[in-house]
């Protein structure tokens, strides 16, 4: 690494980047392939999937896409350092640089992987192309002092400066603007990991903002606590990404959304440092500062510290499942858990093509009893119970707290499914649903070898409209393919993953095969823009979590008016007039 | 406006490229095999593929139990001080009135009598298959709005025992409330798919949630093809009625709020080659008032069994996509901030897409509607009275059989008939309105001259108008090229932007006479003089149009065509601005008009007997309302209407071309 030009640092801080993928999804290790007998499976040992062989999944791909595993694409093996843009850094700012003793790499590759997010565009350029702008410098701050300096330093240079936390945006956030012609400084905040201290009367810490959500949550689990928040993206994303775009955790129900958790933020911006005299529950001091920051995309400047609140660790989990004749009987149920105020601390529900899609995924079953039982479950449930196979959806459940509590409330959620024709499916159901939230994101770099290409997008709509919502955006989506020349009916899923008492938050996978399509990435794109119009023609918002970006940009006005965008605009102009952070997301 | 662009481009593009199917008479089969087994077969028709089957009972406790219209009861309890359940109870009431049964027996027993019927009166039925294949894969797909023009209370029997032949789907109608008045035959008619609508209830929040409710209730659940008129009654003239919003506005809503993914729009054409009703709408548009709907009248009128009412043809439009319609065009906010049970008086842009959807739909009925060999004949001789020469009026039907196809109009010549034997065949079918006499062919007046003045000019109106139904399928065809010509002659100068004013202040004038797109002055007159160049009628130049000497013939049949509805204006707003100097009502204008018209005629002083046509005069009136030298008023007991003489003078000014059109327009051009 030092070889490399990084100064001041050992190998060891760069771990993460070195266990990743450079052109896909998570871990180098962990990825599906195909093996030797034509069986899928999934590599490594950090997934309880992990090294198990999943019989059905070939012919489902093959049903789903009409995709060949003769008809293989690969991507490069690895970085092409010619075609990466050179740097442009002017010397006196490296001089300065210097001088502060913060490390900063010209690497290719550092550039290269600080240049994107996870979109399907960017991983394609990956694959077979190269970006046209990418970061000129990147440099890893290890605390809040760091950061000032940086900024004070952009400021005098005029550089424009991209804050960089986990790099799993799907807004096209990450991107560079193409014509940015000054030095482009990526702020990788990822040694700013430490936990700064721990409040157990008041249940909250102070933790700096680089900190990747997982290890947030091991280091706290050593003292008895927990955030609990668990966005999908959690091995990877940081608790300042989470800030800058509003996120959104699984468990909300029970530990809020990041504005529901965060209690103080400090944040370095190009006209000084912003944050409250206090760490209180609440003020009512003018509109909260806060909410010009959560959501602000990287505009505005760097969250360098944040004060969350803490929770003792639930003493028992358990998760759960309920399997529901059709879809509109579990929006239903979930509407009435929701009303009932009694939801688990996840509920899912996922519509008929994600649950075969969840069967395919089974792996190998280990013993004869097994493979009996799921025979027989599954004769009760289509022959007894006369579920049909391909109407029926499924819940996935997981419930927290005391286990006398859990218990009692599981009880009264399943009492309330069976009101809605919804029969109990296990435990074991429920919990692999959730593994595969995490496995999922995995399975586009498997589809990108064989022409299928895909990706998620995600609403907020009240409850009576989610049934149209979802029937619409799905049937949007397959007209827009045939229309645009795709030859095989798309893969066009949902899932209801978050309830709330006026609403809920749907989420979309959209996958098709390409091969025919000579320019499959922007038909995406126009497939994909089609179904967000689609969205909010029928009440749907623009993000619920994911946020704007770059990607969504151009419905910021519709979604809030004119007079709104000129609010943001002018917090923009006031904070950072030279437009130091100059990212060019959401306004 | 970019929102019209597609609208006015998709015309402009059906202009050019004409493609239109073929045609097949269902009546042969009929005549080939029994009645009874058909009517007797098994039906399994073609349905949505989202509909959940449902009995019409169930329908109406889905809507009785609907948020919308509990709302609504609830609203209503509150502000008048009721108990809810009286006022559901008056939902009922009003459901129960309006609700259709239909049944399958019933649809059955009418297959079996009007196939009796149907082969009686008509000749042949035409249909296009290719239409009804394309019909059959809509249902499938969305709920479909079946949209047909209205000549004939034949038009809905005949549409559904369409259906029921080609195994469809049938469709639930929207029919007046007047049928209920029939014993036994409007009970016959509930049971076929009617529902039945009051004729207004615009005040009555009851009515109205309950009736909207019910046909989106139908709509959403794909439970049926919804059937309605857009021109709201049988056009007694043969020309297309402007459009009326309400059902409309109601069958497209489900779309707005997106609780369906789209729906289809299909228009569809129907056209008699001799309309049962003929003679009825002639007396009525002379003020003998329709005979209340009464089984005891059906049945007197069945004599009619024994006459010849020639070809009918259906054609069953492409079905057009709403969702197609709507793209880019309207904004969905307001729908997405109040919840959609609530009522909610649409945004002026959805009011206004609406419009335009209406008279898209109409146009496209006007475009499919095929015109027989007689109607060409009719305008001829209606140019030419009281007599023309047998073979000159065959030259003259073939020369504007060619014009008329040129303009686009849709001709069915039976299998390729000789011209002689066409027109022949026309009067032989229309032998009560005129007849060959010593190689000469005239109005058939028999009986007139032995009368008193003022019934030989009723008598004389009454052939008149019922020729002039004929000639009235042509208009629409014919308006474009036809009010350039007009205009032509009004300027007394070529120079383009002075016709055009012209053209634009006779659009304006016959604004609801003829159909025309909502806001396409512009775009109308250059169809009109693309029409007109392209048959060698006129030049044009960047400034200028000219008729060219050949021109000048086809610019004076197209002027004439129209004389009598420029002429019948001038007497309407001539009646107006001087016997009218107090507030009057619609039924005081109206016999006030006919009889100051009546007496010119009887003068001798007008040859305009259209003039007397009560559907000309209200015409008149509204154009006038919308141009604003009559003022509206709404009073308790309907309206009442007031002159603003000069601005009538003014108008009539511009009609004998005494003043120039003030507008300057030139500018656009």
């Amino acid at each position: 690494m030092q070889s490399k030009g990084i100064m001041g640092m050992t190998a060891n801080d760069f771990y993460v980047q070195e266990i990743l993928k450079w052109n896909g999804w998570g871990y180098n290790d962990s990825k599906f392939i195909f093996n030797k007998k034509g069986q899928a499976e999934f590599t490594g040992k950090r997934y309880r999937l992990g090294g198990m062989v999943l019989p059905t999944f070939k012919e489902w791909i093959e049903k789903t896409f009409g995709a060949s595993l003769e008809h293989k694409t690969t991507s490069r093996a690895s970085l092409n350092v010619n075609d990466v843009p050179p740097p442009i850094v002017n010397e006196e700012f490296l001089q300065d640089l210097r001088a502060t003793k913060i490390s900063y790499s010209q690497d290719a590759e550092d550039r290269v992987f600080r240049a994107h997010g996870h979109c399907l565009h960017e991983i394609f350029v990956l694959r077979e192309g190269m970006f046209k702008r990418i970061p000129d410098i990147v440099v890893w701050p290890v605390c809040h002092e760091d950061v000032v300096k940086i900024v004070e330093l952009a400021c005098k240079h005029n550089l424009c400066i991209i804050p960089f936390g986990g790099g799993t945006s799907v807004s096209s956030a990450l991107e560079c603007p193409e014509e940015e012609k000054r030095t482009i400084v990526s702020l990788d905040t990822s040694q700013m990991n430490r936990i700064l201290w721990i409040d157990e009367k008041n249940l909250t810490a102070c933790v700096e903002a680089g900190i990747i959500g997982q290890d947030l949550e091991k280091q706290l689990s050593e003292s008895g606590f927990c955030t609990g928040h668990e966005p999908d993206s959690m091995e990877f994303s940081s608790l300042g990404g989470w800030v800058a775009t509003r996120a959104s955790g699984m468990k909300k129900n029970i530990y809020g959304n990041i504005e529901d958790l965060v209690i103080h933020i400090k944040m370095v911006t190009p006209r000084g440092i912003v944050e409250k005299n206090c760490q209180v529950p609440r003020m009512s001091t003018g509109p909260d500062i806060h909410h010009f920051i959560m959501g602000s995309e990287g505009t505005l400047g760097v969250v360098t510290e944040v004060t969350i609140k803490i929770r003792p660790l639930p003493e028992y989990q358990k998760y759960g499942s309920v399997v529901f004749p059709n879809f509109e009987r579990g929006v239903a149920c979930l509407r009435e858990v929701a009303k009932q105020r009694c939801a688990p601390a996840s509920i899912r529900l996922v519509d008929n093509a994600q649950f075969q899609f969840g069967h395919a995924l089974k792996p190998q079953v280990a013993s004869i009893f097994t493979s009996f039982l799921d025979g027989l479950k599954k004769f009760y449930i289509t022959k007894f119970k006369g579920f049909d196979p391909n109407i029926l959806c499924v819940a996935t459940l997981l419930f927290e707290g005391d286990r006398e509590k859990v218990l009692q409330h599981e009880k009264q959620v399943y009492d309330i499914a069976t009101k809605f024709g919804g029969l109990a499916a296990g435990e074991d159901n429920g919990q692999r649903g959730y593994m595969l939230t995490f496995v999922i994101a995995y399975l586009r770099d498997l589809g990108l070898d064989y022409y299928v290409i895909g990706e998620s997008f995600e609403t907020s709509v009240p409850w009576d409209r989610v049934l149209d919502l979802c029937r619409n955006v799905k049937e949007r989506i397959v007209r827009e393919c045939k229309e645009k020349g795709v030859q095989f009916a798309p893969f066009s899923t949902c899932r209801v993953t978050q309830t709330y008492d006026a609403g809920a938050c749907v989420y979309f996978y959209f996958a098709f095969n390409y091969r025919g399509i000579s320019d499959p990435i922007h038909v995406y794109e126009e497939i994909e823009r089609a179904a967000r119009e689609e969205i909010l023609a029928n009440g749907g918002s623009l993000s619920h979590h994911h946020g704007v970006g770059k990607l969504r940009k151009r419905w910021m006005k519709e979604s809030i008016s004119d007079v709104g965008l000129g609010m943001l605009r002018s917090v923009k102009e006031y904070v950072d007039p030279n437009n130091i952070f100059g990212n060019k997301n959401l306004l | 406006m970019v929102p019209h662009s597609l609208f006015v481009c998709s015309q402009q593009k059906e202009l050019t490229s004409k493609k239109r199917d073929e045609f097949e008479d269902i009546l042969e089969e009929r005549r080939l095999s029994s009645d009874l087994r058909y009517a007797m077969k098994c039906y399994t028709p073609v349905i949505y593929k989202g509909l959940s089957p449902c009995k019409p009972n169930a329908i109406k406790s889905v809507v009785l139990q609907s948020e919308q219209v509990q709302y609504v009861i609830k609203q209503l309890a509150k502000e008048m001080g009721e108990s809810p359940d009286i006022i559901q109870e008056e939902a009922m009431e009003i459901l129960d009135e309006m609700g259709h049964s239909m049944q399958l027996g019933t649809v059955r027993f009418f297959a079996f009598t009007l196939s009796k019927i149907f082969k009686q009166l008509f000749q042949r039925v035409c249909v296009n298959e290719e239409g009804m294949q394309r019909l059959q894969r809509a249902i499938q797909e969305h709920p479909v709005v079946l949209l047909p023009s209205h000549r004939s209370y034949v038009d809905f029997l005949m549409l559904s025992y369409l259906l029921y032949t080609y195994d469809l789907a049938l469709p639930v109608i929207a029919a007046g409330i007047d049928f209920l008045g029939m014993k036994i035959v409007g009970e016959l008619l509930r049971r076929a798919g009617a529902f039945f609508m009051r004729r207004s209830f615009g005040g009555n929040r009851l009515y109205w949630a309950v009736f909207a409710e019910y046909v989106k209730t139908m709509l959403r659940n794909g439970y049926a093809p919804i059937e309605f008129f857009l021109e709201g009654t049988r056009s007694r003239t043969a020309k297309t009625l402007t459009p009326k919003f309400g059902l409309l506005s109601i069958v497209m809503e489900p779309f707005f709020k997106r609780e369906v993914f789209d729906t289809y729009l299909v228009p569809i054409s129907i056209s008699y080659e001799r309309i049962l009703e003929e003679s009825l709408y002639a007396y009525e548009l002379l003020g003998v008032p329709k005979p209340k709907e009464s089984t005891s009248g059906l049945l007197k009128a069945r004599r009619i069994l024994s006459d010849n009412f020639g070809t009918i043809h259906i054609y069953v439009g492409q079905p057009v996509s709403l969702r197609t319609l709507a793209s880019g065009r309207i904004n969905l906010c307001p729908y997405n901030l109040v919840p959609r049970h609530l009522p909610q008086k649409p945004t002026e842009d959805i009011q206004e897409f609406v419009s335009d959807v209406a008279y898209k739909m109409e146009l496209l009925q006007i475009e499919n509607m095929v015109l027989s060999p007689w109607v060409l004949v009719a305008a001829v001789l209606l140019q030419n009275l009281p007599a023309i020469d047998f073979e000159l009026l065959i030259e003259k039907t073939v020369w504007l059989k060619g014009l008329t196809q040129a303009f686009g109009g849709f001709i069915e010549w039976p299998d390729n008939l000789c011209a002689k034997k066409a027109v022949m065949s026309g009067l032989t079918l229309h032998s009560n309105i005129a007849r060959l006499v010593d190689g000469h062919v005239v109005l058939n007046d028999k009986g007139i001259e032995d009368g008193a003045v003022g019934e030989i000019v009723f008598k004389r109106a009454l052939v008149i108008l019922m020729c002039s139904t004929y000639r009235n399928q042509l208009l629409n065809v014919f308006v474009r090229p036809s009010l350039v010509a007009l205009a032509l002659q009004m300027t007394r100068s070529f120079r383009k932007e002075e016709v055009y004013s012209s053209f634009s202040f006779l659009r304006d004038i016959f604004s609801d006479e003829f159909i025309f797109f909502p806001g396409i002055s512009l775009k109308d007159f250059e169809e009109g003089c693309f029409l007109l160049t392209k048959c060698d009628a006129i030049q044009t130049t960047q400034q200028e149009i000219y008729p060219t000497d050949k021109g000048s013939v086809v610019v004076s049949f197209l002027s004439a065509m129209f004389r009598s509805f420029v002429e019948g204006y001038q007497l309407i707003f001539r009646y107006l601005s001087k016997e009218t100097k107090e507030a009057f009502t619609e039924k005081q204008f109206i016999p006030g008009v006919r009889s100051f018209v009546f007496q010119l005629l009887e003068k001798g002083t007008t040859q305009c007997y259209e003039a007397l046509s009560s559907d000309m005069q209200k015409n008149a009136l509204a154009a006038l309302v919308q141009l604003g030298a009559v003022k509206k008023k709404k009073m308790s007991n309907g309206f009442s209407y007031s002159v603003n003489q000069e601005a009538i003078h003014k108008i009539l000014d511009v009609f004998d071309a005494r003043t120039p059109v003030q507008k300057p327009m030139a500018a656009r051009l």
